[in-house]
């Protein structure tokens, strides 16, 4: 260990095994009601379809043993409310509370969507609020907020252009996708029936527009354009790039996912973009929840209008609003209901928070982006040198000379009482650092950061082993990756050892983890 | 503002360090032409007590101090508040997807348990982290299945949530996949000899929901046979989970795509839900989304980490399983603490409950002599009823008593217009369901 470290310091932490393997015959941790009606007989009722035996191998305990096994296992957990979490591409900023609480509230959660609309305007009205913000902020003209989640907000958008492409007589073949973008991109548009066709960066990590004018033709239905790029830098040539499509008749989708860089600043609709998706959960603050729930709104220009999913959300005479599903033109639905009403809400509550100032946000977001780099800068190489907006991406070039690569560093990070960054992501940069530390951090948390950025470059040079071995300070050391996907174990089966009571104390060599993305 | 943690002077400072004079300069890259001139036209900024009041004010604009009688693949049920005390842990709510395994292990087991606790109630052997909700896992259960047979015609019931449908519709159009549906017989069950006669070898899966759309259950055994004599897959769709407390197991499937809403989930108007794809191990190498799996660390001490991640997105691009990457992770953990809770016995009471209410309330009902049960088979807290009169002119009767009334079946069903779908949970009291018959005894009898 390292006096450096000035984050964090260990301190004992429980240890926890499987609930099941606490259960006991007989102990609850929930009581009903009495039951107010006649008790029928299950199994005369259902007859063959009975469960004779319930559900067998549920866990049977009691109530606090339930608080202790979640909290124990919750303390295992790294998360925003400890600290700083740069991952590049996520935006883990904070997620304030009230929109936990307004999201909880006797009337917002109760609801049911089959309720009739009269009894429902309190629900649609933060729908169209929501839509009107949204709308305000991305400059463009409509908008669904149906899907579940970025993913599903891509293919949506693809599937209207393919709506709209179709209708005008040819759906056409390809998506055009840079080397730089997320995996979520060629995958949802293959999805959408679509192929995929890279098209690469230039040297300053910008779309090759050489490139794609030769690659333009009339095949091409869209290019999906992640800005800023996953590289932190703003795509310049974008109201170029829209031209070039649009003399082709394709379309420019633009992925949203850093839309934290330009929100109150600029608009993907003055730009160019005919259609683009948000995650609620990164740029306005939705938890993450370990993984979800997100919701990944879509805007659009007014030519893809006539294709959003049903139902739409219309104003009718006198203020009152309604849900319509007759549109002939519609793609369709993507999610059943509507969409993660309880993400929306919680979306416009921060919205609401901020007003206008959410221009104060992203101002934040890059100065702190742009002071990391700086001080960074030199101590870690730096491949793309364009102005970073609210990311910065770094690669191992210097420590790969002393065998100390990205995940390393990353994994030296989690001593330091910090999340890793994103690791070996763009695809284009080899062994990427990129780094996302959004305008929820401190400059004192910042600095803080820096301060064990360096130190472990110093580790790295005098001391690789140390790094290379990381993490020292975790409750359980780096995983058999290889191990656990050759002989999957994906759930408890009764009856088998519980590999705690067993501690294999041979050292065994572990494998390089799989890459992490957003 | 409130969130954010700069003082100016700490702004100045920090852009004194970096050689810039003004944040502006910070954004010279965005082409002048396209840099906002004004602030943006938002409500706002509010402090916390007006942002409380402006959905306080929305809430009291709903449904509030209504009773309801609404399923439909929406359930309303108990729900400790050891849930969302546990919920509300920040390790919980504000942590990432756990690829950083050695800082995500409070995460990665929770999801371990949940995959267990789906494969206990579903009878299959693998389970995924979560998908979106039951609309979007029914319709990945099918891609599954197209992937594992290279067939391409899916045989749908037609009582399959019409929505769940809808959505299968919406994927199915540009993966050439074609989607017919088979009818349902007087029962309400599937008709099997429709499906013998639909079924080929071009099939990939038959998905079939039970209990289906109108609360009936479905007698799984002829359809699984049927439809593997055909060599096709059964895709078992599952809106109403807490059935599983009452209700064998689908082991019959192939694929069980499920809606865990009713495990801890509040009705939220409609999302966010937790998806589930369940299925034989044999498949799991063509199941979408995120799977935790256990294995060891260097000094052999148990861990969980996300695996298999060569189906996935992010590793396989164009190629993965699924495109799906953020799923519903803290709704997973709801239902995980959930059914933790309510345990074997817990889980057994709520559903019997269930059974014991929806059957009051069908005899109560059926006392009322014009008011006829729809389909005459097991159900478990969903049944249809046929009224003499319209279900919309009943309902807005209902609503005068501050009832939200049954769906109206014929809104999806056309030649069910005056049939309604009546669920009753165990949070309905013995009052509120006298309350609702008398109702529709009293709708009935308006003179029209």
């Amino acid at each position: 260990m390292t006096d450096k470290i000035k984050k964090a310091s260990r301190h004992t932490s429980q240890n926890e095994g499987l609930i099941f393997e606490k259960s006991s015959v007989g102990k609850r941790a929930f009581e009903l009601p009495p039951l107010d009606v006649p008790a029928v007989d299950a199994g005369k009722s259902l007859g063959p379809y009975y469960r004779t035996e319930g559900v067998e191998g549920f866990p049977e305990v009691s109530e606090i043993e339930v608080i202790r096994h979640f909290t124990r296992l919750s303390t295992w957990n790294y998360a925003i409310d400890l600290g700083m979490y740069p991952l590049g591409s996520c935006t883990m900023k904070y997620n304030p509370r009230v929109n936990e609480f307004v999201a909880r509230l006797a009337g917002i959660a109760t609801e049911h969507p089959y309720q009739p609309q009269e009894l429902s305007q309190g629900c649609l009205k933060i729908l169209s609020l929501l839509e009107k913000c949204l709308l305000e902020i991305t400059g463009m003209d409509a908008i669904t907020l149906q899907p579940a989640a970025g993913a599903q907000g891509e293919l949506t958008g693809l599937l209207l252009i393919r709506a709209y492409l179709q209708k005008r007589g040819n759906p056409r073949k390809k998506i055009l996708i840079p080397d730089s973008a997320h995996g979520t991109n060629p995958a949802t548009a293959v999805i959408a029936g679509y192929d995929v066709e890279n098209i690469k960066s230039d040297s300053n990590g910008q779309v090759d527009l050489a490139h794609l004018r030769d690659q333009v033709n009339e095949n091409v239905a869209a290019l999906m354009l992640t800005n800023p790029s996953t590289l932190g830098i703003f795509e310049q040539q974008i109201p170029k790039i829209a031209e070039i499509l649009h003399a082709h008749g394709a379309l420019l989708y633009m992925d949203g996912a850093n839309m934290n860089a330009l929100a109150g600043i600029t608009r993907p609709g003055d730009m160019g973009a005919d259609v683009m998706h948000l995650n609620l959960h990164k740029t306005f603050s939705t938890p993450h929840g370990g993984g979800g729930p997100g919701a990944g709104p879509v805007a659009m220009k007014r030519i893809l209008e006539p294709f959003l999913p049903v139902p739409i959300l219309v104003e009718k005479e006198g203020g009152r609003l309604a849900l319509d599903s007759q549109r002939k033109d519609s793609i369709g639905r993507v999610r059943a209901f509507g969409g993660n009403f309880g993400v929306l809400v919680r979306a416009l509550a921060y919205i609401l928070a901020y007003g206008p100032g959410v221009r104060q946000a992203t101002e934040d977001a890059v100065l702190n982006a742009n002071y990391i780099r700086k001080h960074l800068e030199g101590t870690y190489d730096l491949p793309y040198t364009r102005p970073s907006m609210h990311e910065v991406v770094f690669s191992d070039a210097i420590q790969k000379r002393r065998g100390v690569n990205t995940m390393d560093i990353a994994k030296r990070l989690i001593d330091y009482g910090f999340h890793p960054y994103t690791t070996a992501f763009p695809l284009i940069v080899p062994g990427a650092l990129m780094i996302e530390p959004t305008e929820s951090e401190s400059k004192e948390e910042c600095d803080l950061f820096i301060d064990a950025m360096k130190s472990i470059a110093e580790e790295a040079e005098k001391n690789p082993e140390l790094v290379k071995t990381a993490p020292h300070a975790t409750r359980i050391r780096r995983l058999d990756e290889v191990g656990a996907a050759r002989k999957p174990i994906l759930r408890w089966k009764a009856g088998e050892k519980s590999a705690n009571d067993e501690v294999d104390t041979h050292p065994r060599k572990v494998s390089t983890p799989t890459v992490p993305t957003c | 503002m409130r969130y954010l943690p700069k003082s100016p002077a700490e702004r100045k400072e920090m852009l004194a360090a970096i050689g810039r004079k003004s944040i502006e300069e910070l954004f010279s890259s965005i082409p002048e032409a396209y840099r906002l001139k004004k602030p943006l036209n938002l409500p706002g900024p509010f402090s916390e007590a007006e942002v409380i009041r402006y959905f306080e004010a929305r809430g009291a604009e709903n449904s509030i101090g209504y009773s309801s009688f609404l399923g439909a693949g929406i359930y309303s049920h108990l729900r400790s508040v050891v849930t969302d005390a546990i919920l509300q842990r920040g390790e919980f709510l504000t942590s990432y997807t756990p690829y950083q395994a050695e800082i995500s292990q409070g995460t990665l087991q929770a999801i371990f348990e949940f995959q267990t606790l789906m494969c206990q109630l579903t009878g299959q052997e693998v389970a995924n982290a979560s998908m979106y909700d039951g609309s979007t896992a029914t319709t990945e259960a099918v891609l599954m299945a197209e992937r594992l047979t290279g067939r391409t015609r899916v045989l749908v019931a037609r009582s399959l949530h019409p929505e769940y449908r809808e959505v299968l519709r919406t994927y199915a159009k540009n993966s050439g996949l074609t989607v017919e549906e088979i009818a349902y017989s007087a029962t309400g069950t599937l008709d099997v000899s429709g499906l013998k006669s639909a079924l080929r070898d071009d099939v990939c899966a038959v998905v079939v929901q039970s209990p289906n759309f109108f609360g009936v259950i479905e007698n799984l055994e002829p359809l699984a046979d049927a439809t593997h004599e055909a060599g096709a897959l059964l895709v078992v769709a599952i809106a109403e989970a807490l059935s599983l407390g009452l209700v064998k197991a689908p082991s019959e499937a192939d694929i069980v795509a499920m809606e865990g809403q009713s495990f801890g989930l509040a009705p939220s108007y409609g999302g966010p839900f937790v998806g589930v794809v369940a299925s034989r191990e044999k498949f799991v190498r063509q199941m979408p989304g995120r799977l935790a799996g256990q294995t060891v660390d260097q000094n052999g001490h148990r861990g969980f980490v996300l695996t298999l991640a060569t189906r996935e997105q992010h590793i396989r691009r164009e190629k993965a399983t699924s495109n799906i990457c953020t799923n519903q992770a803290l709704c997973a953990l709801a239902a995980t603490v959930h059914l933790t809770l309510l345990g074997r016995e817990g889980i057994r009471e709520m559903a019997e409950q269930n059974l014991a209410k929806a059957q009051f309330a069908l005899s109560q009902l059926e006392k009322i002599p014009s008011v006829k049960r729809s389909f005459a088979v097991p159900f478990f807290n969903e049944f249809a009823v046929e009224l003499p009169r319209s279900v919309k002119m009943v309902n807005a009767e209902l609503l005068k008593s501050k009832i939200v009334g049954p769906y109206a079946l014929g809104s999806a069903y056309p030649e069910l217009s005056k049939h309604a779908l009546v669920c009753v949970t165990e949070t309905t009291s013995r009052g509120e369901i006298e309350k609702f018959v008398s109702g529709v005894k009293a709708a009935l009898e308006v003179p029209l």
